[in-house]
């Protein structure tokens, strides 16, 4: 039960407010919870400092700081492209550079709890008007003295391009010319700043290709795995297979010897606090035990793996396994009746389920399920660490950075480190953990000690996580198993919506606040936990949406099917009949909840893009599929078309994605790039990925025995994406794009063969892509 | 044991035991660190690099087989990114974390090399062990293709 408690610290630290570092975290997991979030009193704003932000050269060209991290979500262009675009400069003057994580960003951009972090799509609408703040605030003050300067009104001064101009007079004075004066303006209170009317945005909303690519396609050190400080070693680092197991004993003594080794050393767990003693501030900052070994290159650390033997306690887990979860939920249906009616974000009841089942025309009944899945970043997880003179200076590629996290373990307070923010090789929520950050801090530490005892001086060194090591120790996608039952009329309406889940772990799988909830008069949802469940499970990408999608929008599926209706047709119909009165919709869209609106929206235009209405017309083998999300505040709906053989063979002909996350995007390039890597990532889920659990730890070693998808499985101009301009705030597009991919393709599969998936992998079933 | 390489045009000799995998000679030697780590096992394809041309897996190339070889790596394509596929790359802003890109291109430099204009099945053919997570390969293949034809589109 260890690792349990260790996941309960998650959770309450992904529901902690205050971050070390001045950052605050809002709602990485559901919409109630971005509700709640969002209901506590906003703290004042703090007045807006651009030059925190905004660096003028001679040459009249700026530096612009891009202060989130950058796992490929392309927050370093468009963040600095807000700035650029209030500050009335081009983009081909700016040059962007990575922040380290410091509070005064937060504060000199007049948000002060608004975070360094990249997790919930929440980058975007949380600091897209903040930056958009910052820049104005230094095109105002350029104007303000240039207004003096030029001796003429402010009123008849304009910007372009990084130059004031007069043009009464002709007169211009360059943003160089009067950055010494302007940027050292006071600060501007919020209330103050004047933004520009969005429809003279020149950047924002054109294709801006990514700052780092040219140091990419050159092959220029550009991501974590990359630092490389002086005299730094490299660690690898073995822990228990088996979740919560700890170090008995190792041959350490053995290891020191292998060739190229420096040290090897046990690492053991945190001490447990003192009685009494207050904890620190912040989330709680935990890692596993294990043994380090420090190397003058990765492969002689890694090498040295094979030699050591570790005597491990494995504990109770070993005795849990992915067939003992499974007996128990097959047990767990029979109490479904017995499981806790409802209320709170984990279960929902609404009318009477039991009695609409009685008077319904027809019953459907489905049993569904999905896996638990790693994140599997193609980077695999590392960091860098020094710990020198008491202080300790990293450099990592997490999602949310904290300064405890290499505070805590080095036993240096906050203000001893300093934070650097490195180019991650993809995120998907994998790094909102950061073991990899805390372990390279501890053994840093260690290894600092160790080499004073012996009269050497400190030096840096790398943790880098084998791709093994990875998918034995990540937080992984929780599963579920849905016991669902509809209810219709005899007019096909549904009347009746009944899902009771097999849950896997603390970690929201529970459909209780999703669609079709609102637009049926009985509704519920309630679950029961397999326990004990002691697997590391958090978010990945669209959480919880990315699994209960799959389960959610194939059952609606399915319903239509059964009410002998149009699958889209039905949906639109369902969303335009809200049950009681709906919600008023929210234009400052983050947050908010489902718009009904929105998501026929999406349906409608993707209906019109995918030819939906002529579908019949497709040869045998052959069929389109819908489906539709709400995730992290966007809409998002695919029409997929799918080509299924005789043996199973599976073919994605095409998919259209219609996409509403606002009035804004920001940067179009990256935009498109990120829904269709979403819909691949989607097509991962559907045929290969799945994590099994035996003896307590995780069965799938690497790639080979969880395969991402290939380029071969994707056909030229496979996914088709559009973008709905509507009236709504700006959200983010990192996670929605991906969830209903993956219903879309399986009901495509039912309408190509009259097979109904209603498990993942497809893998394990018999299919595999042509 | 020394062994000399000729990487990138230049001669290096390392001093690394005969099964040193090339990735880490690379990576950790030579500080040569635009080869990537991903897996391993020759699975994802971020190490890819070209020996004599032809497109390997660094981390399935032990050192002791390298021999006389040409190694080109990504920092070898071109000394200023000048490659049609480094600019192919840019004009369509393939990457989105950009981690398995180096290896991406790597694979399309030997299939370019040996297959002038090839089509899109030549291109699944070349490509199918470099996996990009983020799912980039729709603007991996016109990129390609890009190249192929000179920079214009087809």
């Amino acid at each position: 039960m260890k690792t349990m408690t260790k996941q309960l610290d998650r959770r309450s630290f992904l529901k902690v407010s205050a971050l070390a570092g001045g950052g605050m975290l809002i709602g990485l997991y559901t919409e109630p919870e971005l509700l709640s979030q969002q209901r506590g009193a906003p703290p004042a704003p703090t007045p807006v400092n651009p030059s925190t932000f905004i660096t003028v050269h001679p040459d009249n060209t700026f530096t612009i700081i891009a202060k989130n991290p950058e796992t490929g979500q392309g927050i370093r262009n468009a963040l600095p492209m807000v700035i650029a675009d209030e500050f009335d400069v081009d983009w081909k003057q700016v040059k962007i550079q990575q922040s380290d994580l410091d509070p005064k960003y937060a504060r000199d951009m007049g948000a002060p709890t608004v975070g360094q972090i990249e997790g919930g799509s929440t980058a975007t609408p949380q600091n897209y008007t903040p930056m958009r703040n910052v820049g104005a605030a230094a095109r105002m003050m350029m104007i303000a003295t240039a207004a003096k300067q030029l001796n003429a009104p402010e009123s008849e001064l304009t910007t372009e391009s990084g130059v004031v101009t007069h043009t009464k007079s002709g007169r211009k004075a360059t943003y160089a010319s009067l950055a010494q004066a302007a940027l050292s303006m006071p600060p501007m209170a919020v209330t103050d700043i004047k933004l520009k009317d969005p429809k003279d945005f020149k950047i924002l909303g054109t294709r801006v290709p990514g700052v780092d690519n040219p140091a990419i396609v050159t092959g220029k050190p550009s991501f974590s795995i990359d630092v490389n400080p002086p005299g730094m070693l490299y660690a690898a680092y073995e822990k228990c297979p088996v979740f919560g197991g700890k170090v008995v004993s190792a041959n350490v003594d053995d290891i020191k010897k292998l060739p190229g080794v420096k040290h090897a050393f046990i690492v053991p767990p945190p001490e447990p606090r003192p009685a009494g003693a207050q904890a620190p501030a912040g989330p709680p900052v935990n890692w596993a035990p294990g043994v380090a070994i420090v190397a003058d290159t990765w492969w002689h650390a890694q090498n040295a793996r094979k030699q050591l033997k570790v005597v491990w306690d494995e504990g109770d887990v070993a005795k849990q396994s992915s067939a003992g979860y499974m007996a128990q939920i097959k047990q767990l249906a029979s109490k479904a009746s017995e499981a806790p009616a409802g209320g709170g974000p984990r279960s929902a009841k609404e009318g009477d389920v039991e009695a609409a089942f009685k008077t319904a025309a027809k019953v459907v009944e489905a049993e569904y399920e999905f896996p638990l899945i790693a994140h599997a970043p193609l980077e695999p997880q590392n960091s860098t660490a020094w710990f020198k003179d008491g202080k300790i200076e990293i450099w990592s590629p997490a999602q949310i950075p904290s300064l405890n996290d290499a505070a805590v373990p080095a036993g240096v307070q906050p203000s001893d480190v300093t934070f650097h923010m490195v180019r991650a090789g993809g995120g998907f929520g994998r790094r909102l953990y950061k073991e990899y950050d805390i372990e390279v801090s501890k053994i840093a530490r260690m290894l600092a000690d160790e080499r004073a005892k012996a009269g050497q001086p400190s030096v840096p060194v790398k943790l880098l996580w084998s791709r093994e090591d990875d998918m034995a120790h990540d937080d992984y996608r929780p599963a579920g198993y849905h016991y669902f039952k509809a209810g219709l009329d005899a007019n096909g309406k549904l009347i009746a919506f009944r899902d009771f889940v097999g849950s896997y772990g603390n970690t929201s799988v529970i459909p209780a606040t999703e669609f079709p909830r609102g637009f049926v008069p009985n509704f519920w949802v309630s679950e029961g936990q397999v326990g004990p469940f002691s697997i590391p499970t958090g978010a990945l990408r669209a959480p919880s949406t990315n699994g209960i999608s799959f389960v959610m929008q194939s059952f609606i599926d399915e319903i239509a099917v059964a009410a002998g209706k149009d699958p889209l047709q039905y949906r639109l119909d369902l969303l335009a009949s809200p049950v009681g009165t709906p919600a008023a919709p929210n234009r400052t869209s983050f947050g908010a909840g489902f718009n009904a609106a929105r998501a026929r929206g999406v349906l409608e235009a993707v209906r019109d893009m995918s030819d939906w209405n002529n579908r019949s017309k497709l040869p045998k083998g052959t069929g389109k599929g819908v489906a539709f999300q709400f995730a992290h505040s966007g809409y998002v709906a695919y029409v997929v078309q799918v080509s299924v053989d005789s043996s199973k063979k599976l073919k994605v002909d095409k998919a259209w994605a219609a996409v509403d996350i606002g009035e804004q995007i920001l940067n179009a390039s990256q935009a498109e790039n990120l829904v269709q890597g979403g819909f691949v990532e989607g097509m991962s889920h559907m045929m290969a990925w799945e994590i099994t659990i035996d003896g307590g730890k995780v069965v799938q070693g690497n790639f080979n025995q969880y395969q991402p998808t290939r380029m071969r499985q994707l056909a030229p101009a496979a996914v088709e994406v559009k973008f709905l301009k509507t009236d709504y705030t700006t959200t983010g597009l990192g996670e929605p794009s991906l969830p209903p991919a993956v219903p879309a393709i399986s009901n495509a599969i039912f309408a190509a063969t009259g097979i109904r998936i209603r498990s993942l992998p497809l893998g394990k079933q018999g299919y595999s892509w042509t | 044991m020394p062994y000399t390489l000729k990487i990138n045009g230049q001669s290096k000799t390392v001093d690394v035991p005969a099964e040193m995998p090339l990735l880490w000679v690379l990576r950790d030697v030579l500080n040569i660190k635009g080869t990537k780590f991903g897996c391993g096992i020759g699975a994802c394809g971020a190490c890819t690099v070209q020996l004599n041309g032809r497109a390997v897996r660094a981390c399935q190339t032990q050192v002791s087989t390298v021999g006389n070889q040409e190694v080109k790596t990504i920092e070898g394509l071109s000394s200023d990114g000048s490659h049609p596929l480094q600019k192919a790359w840019l004009t369509l802003d393939v990457p989105q974390c950009g981690y398995c890109q180096a290896g991406q291109i790597m694979s399309a430099a030997a299939l370019l090399a040996r297959t002038p204009k090839p089509t899109d099945a030549d291109i699944d053919s070349a490509m199918t062990g470099n996996v990009c997570r983020c799912g980039t390969y729709l603007r991996i293949r016109e990129a390609i293709h890009l190249a192929a034809n000179g920079g214009r589109k087809a």
